[in-house]
């Protein structure tokens, strides 16, 4: 109901008035802006899902103040930083490949809110907000984005190889679709290991035709992994338009046999309520597709523009219509949990932290360069590599 | 390295159920035996990594190696001739019998590959094992190798120790990009967050006119992937020992194993050991000039060795075992001593382990040389099916004996 000040996208249609009786009384009550943990919002997300080989989940969701609060403010987080690393991508002070993020915030939030840091998530090299939400730090990013030592992977990895251990998060890989047989070893040690955890396979449209994808799919449904498989289809493989690279476009249904869900990737709401349906399917019943309908205003990387396979209408067409900081902003103003100035406030603040990480990441220093060899191999006591004169050499091989 | 055998003693890190070999090991050194008798296998000693010959007086006559057919039936066994006298098997049987000891000491031990489950492994690596640990443990695959070893990584990760197999080595192709981006180089790009400790086996080498894509050798393919090890095994004894050491090793360890050599038959110890994978074997000491090799071409060498000795030459035969990382200690302290290099490898000329180690010996032990590093390796072939061709594209012993025969000059 919030979001019926949408109006010129064809979803306008869905987004009837609510009549349901859950969400229409919760909506007149008048909140103070102090959020109360124990009020539940109800929502609708903005479009149904859609379900292959499955029921798909009801469209209401619960939430509370603070939970679309934290939204607003993780995914906040995660635009200014995004925005940021642009900048400082083109000052050269960030080299290499740089994927940037924003328009999808509402996947790797939703995500979050629906499980444990105890599940894991793997994705391919889109990662930088992925690792935020996993309780990674801005300064961790852009210090790794710098190629600092005291980046999340100590400077070594970059861009494309953000990993948190202790939280689940996997990374961060380059190579399209590789992560996908990766993710579906995690969810396999998690069966093994019988803790009742799931794994989140992260890939993009461009990923949904490799190969091993499928053949990661099939093991993973004829072991009855709790692996769910997560395609976040922002419609460009790089360059190339979805429906120029795939017959079917339908990714959600490419499980055949898998049960497959779609999702509107900019609703953080409907994002949290698929993955939560998700869970408990994977637990149950093996694994599940889960589509994610999302956009990225940025071009594939630092060096693609954006916009000579799409036109900038469209890009800013988006940007005014399904833009999730907008979508959250709007309910929780319309939920009178905070005013349209207060969460202006609340953005500049953020915006302050952002840059005093980035400052404070600038000065961090740069790898030793005895760093060069070291985490080359695990020091145990299998390896010691004797070199002609019984000094240890671990790197120069042969 | 030769800590590991130490550590069994010293420590009771790696203890388990099993016995360990500590009087096996300290066995007091042979210099006092005449040279005849310093034939055969070593145990490597303690801190100084010292090759200690072992007494095989015992063992040359029990330990017969039957080898499969065109390969040379010289050298005896590589193992303790201590007071329990060991058993008698094949080395399938004893990679069998190393994983085993291995998925009974840690539970997180566990296989994939194709056929390894039911079927038993192609080779019969894993016969028995799906039935004693169950299927998820000893998982049968589906034809899918990229993934199942991307499986594995990722499985790896959280903390498993997974095998992989290959069915045949040449199929690991399929799984490079696997390989190499996520098994070796994970631990560095995470800043040694994610430890791999994975281990990738399987049959590889040329074999009985098996064709061209069934006899690769991926050891020359994998050798500048920074981040993993490979060993190559060619005795039961150490295929037991190097198994056991690249379970146990959290680093990414690719085992080396060659299709025709499954079927010797050696007599190794009851009593658990663990090999280093760092160190290579000393087969036969020498005055004249030092052989090095690796796998099957190493039964090659002795059969020429044998010749060679008849001919009045001494050579020394060492047998690299490690093939990343290079044991240049071994390596260099035998050139040093005979100042003669001769390489016998079964890779491809171009760009083989044979090219690697010459230069690194070139590199390392220039001055010590008295004649050019010679490398005898494969041709730059596919691998024929006929016959005759077949034989024609590996190193074959009398090749051996006038290479030596030309270097000895």
């Amino acid at each position: 109901m919030a979001l019926n000040q949408i109006t010129s996208s064809s979803r306008s249609k869905l987004l009837k008035p609510l009549s349901c009786f859950s969400s229409s009384t919760s909506l007149r009550r008048p909140f103070s802006s102090s959020s109360d943990d124990n009020t539940v919002i109800t929502v609708e997300t903005s479009a149904p899902f859609v379900g292959h080989n499955i029921d798909p989940p009801c469209r209401s969701v619960e939430t509370t103040p603070k939970e679309l609060l934290g939204f607003f403010n993780d995914m906040a987080v995660m635009r200014r930083m995004e925005i940021a690393a642009d900048s400082l991508y083109k000052s050269k002070l960030i080299r290499g490949f740089c994927h940037l993020y924003d328009g999808q915030e509402a996947v790797a939030v939703g995500m979050e809110a629906a499980i444990t840091k105890k599940d894991c998530i793997i994705t391919a090299y889109r990662d930088h907000c992925i690792f935020l939400g996993r309780g990674g730090t801005p300064f961790e990013s852009f210090a790794e984005l710098m190629g600092r030592k005291a980046g999340c992977s100590k400077g070594k990895g970059g861009s494309m190889h953000f990993y948190k251990k202790e939280a689940g998060f996997y990374g961060g890989h380059g190579i399209v679709g590789a992560q996908v047989p990766l993710g579906c070893g995690l969810a396999f040690a998690q069966k093994y290991s019988k803790d009742n955890t799931v794994t989140f396979t992260m890939y993009g449209d461009g990923a949904a035709n490799q190969g091993q994808l499928f053949e990661a799919l099939n093991m993973a449904a004829l072991l009855d992994l709790p692996a769910i498989l997560v395609c976040e289809n922002n419609h460009y493989g790089m360059g190339t338009a979805e429906w120029r690279a795939a017959k079917s476009p339908a990714y959600y249904k490419r499980g055949d046999y898998v049960p497959g869900l779609k999702v509107d990737g900019m609703d953080a709401l409907a994002v949290k309520q698929a993955c939560k349906f998700a869970k408990e399917h994977a637990l149950k019943n093996g694994p599940i597709i889960l589509e994610m309908d999302t956009y990225r205003y940025h071009g594939h990387s630092m060096s693609d523009p954006g916009s000579t396979y799409r036109t900038r209408d469209e890009i800013s067409g988006v940007r005014q219509v399904r833009d999730p900081i907008e979508r959250i902003k709007k309910l929780i103003i319309s939920h009178n949990l905070a005013t349209e100035k207060e969460l202006k406030d609340i953005e500049k603040n953020l915006r302050k932290e952002v840059d005093e990480a980035i400052a404070q990441a600038k000065e961090s220093p740069m790898p030793d360069p005895s760093e060069l060899f070291t985490n080359v191999y695990v020091k145990d006591f299998g390896l010691e590599a004797f070199g002609v004169d019984r000094k240890e050499v671990k790197v120069v091989l042969p | 390295m030769a800590a590991i055998l130490k550590g069994i003693v010293a420590t009771s890190v790696l203890s388990s159920s099993s016995d360990f070999v500590p009087k096996g090991v300290q066995l007091p050194s042979l210099k006092s035996l005449p040279v005849s008798e310093r034939k055969g296998g070593f145990l490597v000693d303690g801190s100084d990594a010292k090759v200690v010959p072992v007494s095989n007086a015992r063992a040359r006559s029990a330990g017969r190696l039957v080898a499969a057919n065109a390969v040379a039936a010289e050298k005896s066994a590589a193992s303790t001739a201590s007071k329990t006298g060991g058993h008698e098997l094949l080395l399938f049987e004893a990679l069998r019998e190393g994983l085993e000891e291995e998925m009974d000491r840690d539970p997180r031990v566990c296989v994939m590959g194709e056929d390894v489950g039911h079927y038993g492994g192609s080779y019969k690596v894993t016969k028995g094992l799906a039935k004693k640990y169950g299927d998820l443990r000893v998982l049968d695959t589906p034809i899918a190798e990229n993934s199942f070893t991307g499986m594995a990584v990722g499985a790896a990760m959280t903390g498993l120790r997974p095998i992989v197999e290959g069915m045949n080595m040449g199929f690991l192709l399929l799984a490079f990009n696997q390989i190499s981006n996520n098994c070796g180089m994970l631990h560095y790009t995470s800043g040694g967050q994610f430890k791999i400790p994975i281990v990738i086996r399987g049959p590889g080498g040329v074999g009985r006119q098996l064709g061209a894509e069934h006899s690769q050798r991926l050891e020359s393919y994998f050798q500048s992937i920074p981040g993993i090890q490979m060993v190559a095994c060619s005795t039961p004894y150490n295929a037991k020992g190097l198994m056991k050491a690249a379970i146990r090793s959290e680093n990414p360890v690719i085992l080396f194993e060659h299709v025709l050599l499954y079927n010797l038959k050696e007599r190794i110890p009851d009593e658990e050991y663990v090999l280093s994978l760092e160190e290579a074997e000393m087969v036969r000491p020498g005055e004249h000039v030092t052989i090095l090799t690796y796998s099957r071409m190493r039964y090659h060498v002795m059969q020429a060795a044998k010749t060679l000795v008849n001919k009045g030459y001494d050579p020394e035969v060492i047998d690299i075992r490690s093939l990343k990382p290079f044991d240049l200690y071994t390596i260099g302290n035998s050139v040093k001593k005979t100042h003669r290099v001769l390489i016998v490898e079964e890779c491809m000329r171009t760009g083989g382990i044979g090219a690697s180690l010459t230069a690194a010996i070139n590199e390392n032990f220039h001055d010590y040389l008295d004649a050019p590093v010679v490398c005898l390796s494969s041709q730059d072939v596919p691998t024929p099916y006929a016959g005759t061709l077949e034989e024609w594209t590996v190193v074959q012993p009398a090749q051996i004996v006038t290479a030596v025969e030309q270097l000895c000059r």
